[in-house]
């Protein structure tokens, strides 16, 4: 447990973060919102401070007429017309503005390419759809996009509300039970952008980050073929014992590794799991280190989670995080 | 049967003195364990009402204290999840449903009464009732919190993770029968305050002369009666989900969980107002005397109280911007929450024009009002940005919402609250609060609260979802947090000094003289604390300012009978005086009642069969509350 | 501050009857809770409905007999607690409690009537959310009707006793016929919501 404790300080220090913030936009919808998030606090500054001199002058102002009432009265009540209106006029515009910017920010179209995301406690299922020749995919926690083209997200649900909110892109969206929502997602220029569940869902509501990662079309399709080939025979012999360890173990009853007997369907795939920037929803990079730290002890490492912990001699640990690490 | 029975004694035939002693005699709880059990005096209940709020406002501030404790460090392993989640969720819904729901009721308890000029509230046994059953219900949630049995949903338990999928234990049944307490409860005082300020309001009190507190309170009262409802059919919802299976919240049978989410903000988003429109009357109230003038713009104020509470029912579904409804549809709630500014702004400006015009004079309960119009105005704001559809898709469930409700609720509520306890401290006690104490709880509590509030909008906007226990050490919001975290004990200190000042003036404060203020409203025409039957002759209004002509004599109504609890019922519009009534008199029956009504409900969190078994001694209690003693006040 | 005595409520009644009493205000108050809840309920029945594929979800429409009886008894129903309430006005004790005796068995009847009502809706709570939304509305107002007839026996028996005879009993009695009427009116758009809707 001091090996997995040490490994796990080590693999979240080096962690890695890439954008997540609203006022740091890398996609369409997230920079027309950003300029609207500015504008609107930006006004609403002024109201504030116009209100707070307002509250200065009428506290301190100097020594008061003692009862030229009815005059000044009527010049209140003017004020005061004129304040309220001006609220009306304000309000109408941030109205129109909000409005204007849900229509920039717009709808995916059909043609669009589309990835379901299945929110799960507490990581993200992810599916990218075939097309007539190429199969479909799945991979989890961690999408990649093609730069410069709109991408039609649709977000279901697998047990509870979660929600789906990588700022630097978009804004959020809740993937519902029952429902299938769907949303725009875009990038503009190539990195990692880190997303967040956004709605509580539980006890790892905290640790439930994805990773979008845009890239370069040509970069896009590279991927994408790779992920959509099944797992190879590793060459390395600790991870090919690791192969035969993971099939062996009650490992392959929750996961699935494409090419493998392995099928499960209760923890993400596996398949490429090495080619994957961090683990479990991005609770550490992925490296020998962190995966080993996982498998040892997942319920340390994010308490409550849905995978148990599996007994390992130490052999089989070292071999099997080979082997999810060979598997890019 | 009217009037003139040979053997009933008037207060015409005596003096002054005589006259208290009788009164004393009829209205008087009298003392000891059961006096004070069975007492339905308003201002006795009043008083524990806002205690025990205060109670549960000093716990939910120590469970903040906690949660800010585990989130001053990343990945911090102070608090873990099942625990955190337990904090946050008992934090919000203590906070709301335990303290500042009840404590604006239970100040309307004490005080309506008092302001509108008669000696007990509206049904007086309901509401010692709604106080048992208030405080049932918060036992219950703290009983269970502290068993580690706590609910762990959030204030607001979207399903399916309150559903009985999703939850197991009894954690979110407790949540859900917790609410049926504080519903039942706070829908009691709302049709108390309602017929209170309806039919027993002073001869001459027209509808144009009721106290601006009074009237934020009537409001507030039929939002309650509005609202409430909506939470009482989707907790029973929830509850016959989770205990005899029924599939309302359920997809996979024809079910919807956003049911759920429309539900719970039907009621809500007015709940939010239940909380703001009572402090907006002690604003409008604290402001008045202590600018020396009548608030600017009485109508304007009593239309925009109106305005704020009609348009209230329609904006629930700005916290539903980001679950997937239609576009177009958001826009138009957009709209309707943005539309919320002008009532709240009307009223921000009437209060400048006040200020303005009258000679401002700095004690602490203005101090807080300054306050509240600091930080209730940035809240309002951010209120007004995240109305905004594209805005609110970016920060709702963030630390800039988190940011948004503390600005209104602590800065918008409880800054006019803590004020109003300064202010109306002499009535409810007889003794004065310390002035130089008030300014260091004022300056302490502003600046905590400022600096520990203030830079979770920028969390927020920088990517930290709220309802996190914890977060890694990559993400940029170590040192805020820690900042916040060390500004919220400058915030809890400013509390405990507060604590500390009300528990030593309440022993050894100042007397306090009828009106140390020079106040206009009622309240202070009677003495410090008021006696049992509040006013020995109900005083006759001629004017909004009661009290502001203080040289002539106070006009007052004359030949009520004092054998008997009796007051005084009048018109709706002009409080033309119609009948004399009778005013119960205490009883232990509401403590039965109670009593068998929370074993019924908590018994129901295990068998349905509870509730028919239960309604046996509910029933019979009730028989026993209604039932004719032969007393006075069963006659006509 | 001196006291100047300016009115004198000497002459007014000890008690005050209809819109001059507290309780005929307390339970219009408890009306408007309850029936927004059960506009809300209704509510729920709709947007559940707009949700489904088709409707009633897996049953037949509910069977109208029973449901139509019942409400062709309640509003029977409100001839004699009309006569009732003048009866109350008018502080006549022996037929206030003829009426209230009435007004008890009229109470218990549709109770039985109800028994025959869950069945005809074919479906039972557990079974999907249009049996539970059903089930809900119709135990809804079963709870109301079971409220009121408590009541009324209530007063039924304080009509009988030595409390009886007293303006402040008859104000009691005219409020529960309110409340019965209250439970009528109520009733009527849940039965058309409940066995119409599904048959449109
Ligand atoms: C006392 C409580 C209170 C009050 C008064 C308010 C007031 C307002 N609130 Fe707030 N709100 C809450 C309590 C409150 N709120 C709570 C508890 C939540 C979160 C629940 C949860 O998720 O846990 C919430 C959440 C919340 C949301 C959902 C956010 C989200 O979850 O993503 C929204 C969205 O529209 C909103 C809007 C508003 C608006 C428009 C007002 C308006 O009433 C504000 C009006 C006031 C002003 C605007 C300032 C004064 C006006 C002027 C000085 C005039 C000039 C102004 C202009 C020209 C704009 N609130
Ligand atoms: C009126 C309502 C109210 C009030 C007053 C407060 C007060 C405070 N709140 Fe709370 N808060 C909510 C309503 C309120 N809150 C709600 C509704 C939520 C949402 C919950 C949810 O998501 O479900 C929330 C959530 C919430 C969060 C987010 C949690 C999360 O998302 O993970 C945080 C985090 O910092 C927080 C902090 C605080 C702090 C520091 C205070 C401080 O102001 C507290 C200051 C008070 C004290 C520190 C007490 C001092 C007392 C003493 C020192 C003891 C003296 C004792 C005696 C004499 C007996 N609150
Ligand atoms: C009972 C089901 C179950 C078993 C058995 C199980 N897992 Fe998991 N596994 C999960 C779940 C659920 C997750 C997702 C956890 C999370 O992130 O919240 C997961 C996550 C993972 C991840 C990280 C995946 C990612 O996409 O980041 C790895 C690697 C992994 N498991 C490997 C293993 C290995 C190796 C074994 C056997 C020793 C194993 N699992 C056994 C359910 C299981
Ligand atoms: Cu998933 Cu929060
Ligand atoms: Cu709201």
């Amino acid at each position: 447990m001091r090996v997995a404790s040490a490994l796990l300080i080590s693999a979240v220090a080096s962690g890695c973060s890439g954008n997540q913030s609203a006022l740091d936009p890398h996609g369409a919808p997230a920079i027309h919102m950003e300029h609207l998030i500015i504008g609107i606090v930006a006004i609403c500054t002024v109201i504030w401070v116009v209100v707070m001199v307002m509250l200065g002058v009428a506290l301190l102002r100097g020594p008061r007429a003692a009862a030229d009432t009815a005059k000044s009265e009527a010049w209140l009540a003017m004020t005061v017309v004129a304040a309220v209106a001006a609220t009306v006029i304000i309000i109408a515009g941030l109205t129109i503005a909000s409005f204007y910017t849900t229509r920039d920010i717009g709808v995916p179209k059909s043609d669009a390419l589309t990835i379901t995301v299945r929110g799960q406690q507490w990581w993200w299922q992810v599916f990218y759809a075939g097309a007539d020749a190429t199969p479909g995919f799945q991979t989890a926690n961690e999408i990649h996009i093609p730069i410069g083209t709109d991408v039609h997200l649709r977000l279901e649900s697998a047990d509870v509300i979660h929600s789906f909110w990588v700022p630097s892109l978009a804004g959020k969206q809740d993937l519902v039970p029952g429902r299938s929502n769907s949303m725009l997602l875009r990038a503009e220029k190539p990195g990692v952008y880190r997303g967040q569940c956004a709605e509580f869902c539980g006890l790892q509501h905290s640790h439930m980050a994805i990773m979008v990662v845009a890239e370069a079309p040509a970069d896009y399709d590279r991927w994408a073929a790779s992920q959509r080939g099944d797992a190879t025979m590793p060459a390395d012999p600790d991870a090919a014992a690791g192969r035969g360890a993971f099939l062996a173990k009650p490992c392959a009853a929750c996961h699935t590794i494409r090419g493998t007997a392995a099928n499960g369907t209760t923890g993400p795939d596996l398949t490429h799991i090495g080619s994957r920037l961090t683990i479990a929803a991005g609770l550490a990079e992925t490296t020998r280190g962190s995966l080993a730290a996982w498998i040892a002890d997942p319920q340390t490492l994010k308490p409550g989670n849905n995978m148990p912990m599996v007994p390992l001699t130490s052999a089989e640990l070292q071999n099997i995080s080979a082997y999810m690490e060979s598997l890019k | 049967m009217t009037g003139r029975d040979s053997t009933d004694s008037r207060d015409t035939g005596f003096n002054d003195g005589e006259l208290d002693h009788r009164l004393a005699s009829v209205w008087s709880t009298p003392p000891g364990l059961w006096g004070a059990l069975s007492s339905v005096d308003h201002k006795i209940i009043g008083r524990r009402y806002i205690s025990t709020a205060f109670v549960f406002l000093a716990l939910g501030g120590l469970l903040a204290l906690l949660m800010r404790l585990q989130l001053a460090q990343p990945e911090a392993r102070f608090i873990g999840p099942d625990r955190y989640n337990q904090i946050f969720t008992v934090h919000g819904t203590n906070m709301m449903f335990l303290f500042a729901v009840p404590v604006m009721q239970a100040m309307a308890v004490y005080l309506v009464p008092l302001m509108v000029g008669t000696r007990n509230i509206a049904f007086p046994r309901l509401n010692a009732f709604s106080y048992w059953m208030y405080l049932a219900g918060g036992l219950l949630l703290w009983i269970a919190f502290v068993l580690d049995t706590g609910p762990d949903i959030g204030w607001f338990a979207y399903v399916p993770l309150s559903g009985p999928q999703y939850a197991a234990g009894k954690r979110a049944d407790i949540w859900a029968q917790m609410i049926t307490f504080t519903e039942v409860s706070a829908l009691a005082v709302a049709v108390e305050i309602v017929v209170t300020v309806f039919k027993q309001r002073a001869p001459g009190m027209s509808l144009d002369r009721i106290p601006l507190f009074v009237w934020s309170m009537l409001v507030t009262s039929f939002l309650v009666i509005l609202a409430m409802p909506a939470i009482m059919i989707a907790s029973t919802s929830l509850i016959l989900d989770r205990l005899v299976e029924t599939h309302l919240f359920n997809p996979a049978e024809g079910g919807d969980v956003l049911l759920w989410q429309h539900l719970f903000w039907f009621f809500g988003h007015p709940e939010v107002y239940i909380i703001f429109l009572p402090a907006v009357g002690m604003v409008s109230t604290i402001v008045a005397t202590f600018t020396r003038r009548p608030v600017f713009g009485y109508l304007a104020m009593v239309m925009a109280l109106i305005a704020t509470g009609v348009l209230a029912f329609g904006l629930w579904v700005h916290h539903m911007f980001v679950a997937g409804l239609p576009r177009l549809g958001e826009s138009f709630f957009t709209a309707s929450s943005m539309a919320i500014a002008v009532p709240a702004g009307l009223q921000i400006f009437c209060w400048l024009a006040t200020m303005w015009a009258g000679k401002p004079i700095f004690k602490t309960p203005f101090l807080f009002v300054i306050g509240f119009m600091v930080t209730f105005v940035v809240g309002g704001l951010t209120g007004v940005m995240v109305a905004s559809v594209p805005f609110d898709t970016q920060v709702h469930d963030t630390y800039f919402v988190v940011a948004h409700f503390h600005y209104v609720l602590v800065g918008g509520a409880v800054f006019p609250l803590l004020g109003a306890i300064y202010y109306w401290f002499p009535k409810l006690t007889g003794r004065m609060m310390s002035e130089t104490v008030g300014r260091w709880v004022f300056g302490l509590i502003f600046a905590g609260f400022n600096l520990t509030f203030f830079p979770m909008h920028i969390l927020g906007l920088r990517g930290m979802p709220r309802r996190v226990y914890t977060y890694q050490p990559e993400m940029p919001w170590s040192a805020l947090n820690l900042f916040i975290s060390l500004s919220a004990s400058i915030l809890a200190l400013g509390f405990l000094l507060f604590f500390i000042d009300v528990i030593r003036s309440a022993r050894s404060g100042a007397a306090a003289s009828s009106n140390p203020w020079g106040a206009s409203t009622l309240e202070w025409a009677t003495s410090s604390p008021p006696p049992p039957y509040n006013f020995a002759r109900l005083p006759v209004i001629g004017s909004l300012e009661a009290l502001s002509d203080q040289s002539t004599a106070l006009p007052v109504a004359t030949g009520l009978r004092v054998d008997r609890r009796e007051l005084l019922v009048s018109s709706v519009v002009e409080a033309i005086p119609e009948a004399r009534e009778s005013s119960a008199g205490d009883s232990i029956w509401p403590l039965w009642a109670a009593l068998a009504t929370t074993a019924t409900l908590i018994w129901s969190i295990f068998t349905p069969w509870a509730v028919v078994w239960g309604s046996i001694p509910v029933a019979i209690a009730l028989i026993g509350w209604f039932w004719p003693k032969g007393v006075p006040e069963d006659e006509s | 501050m001196k006291d100047s005595a300016t009115l004198d409520l000497t002459d007014l009644p000890s008690h005050g009857l209809g819109t001059a009493s507290v309780s005929w205000w307390g339970t219009l108050a408890f009306m408007l809770i309850e029936g927004t809840g059960f506009a809300l309920s209704i509510v729920v029945y709709l947007y559940l409905m707009s949700l489904a594929p088709h409707w009633p979800l897996d049953a037949a429409p509910p069977d109208l007999l029973a449901g139509t009886i019942l409400t062709a008894l309640l509003i029977a129903s409100l001839v004699p607690n009309i006569f009732l309430a003048r009866w109350a006005r008018s502080q006549d004790l022996l037929k206030v409690r003829i009426g209230l005796i009435v007004m008890s068995l009229l109470g218990m009847a549709p109770l039985i009537l109800r028994v025959f009502e869950f069945p005809a809706m074919h479906i039972k709570w557990d079974q999907n959310a249009y049996g539970s939304i059903v089930w809900v509305m119709l135990g809804l107002h079963t709870t109301h009707i079971l409220t009121d007839l408590v009541e009324t026996l209530v007063l039924t028996c304080l009509m009988f006793s030595r409390h009886g005879d007293n303006a402040r009993r008859y104000g009691d009695v005219s409020d529960n016929t309110m409340y019965w009427n209250f439970v009528v009116a109520t009733w009527l758009p849940m039965y058309a919501c409940l066995y119409w809707v599904p048959r449109l």
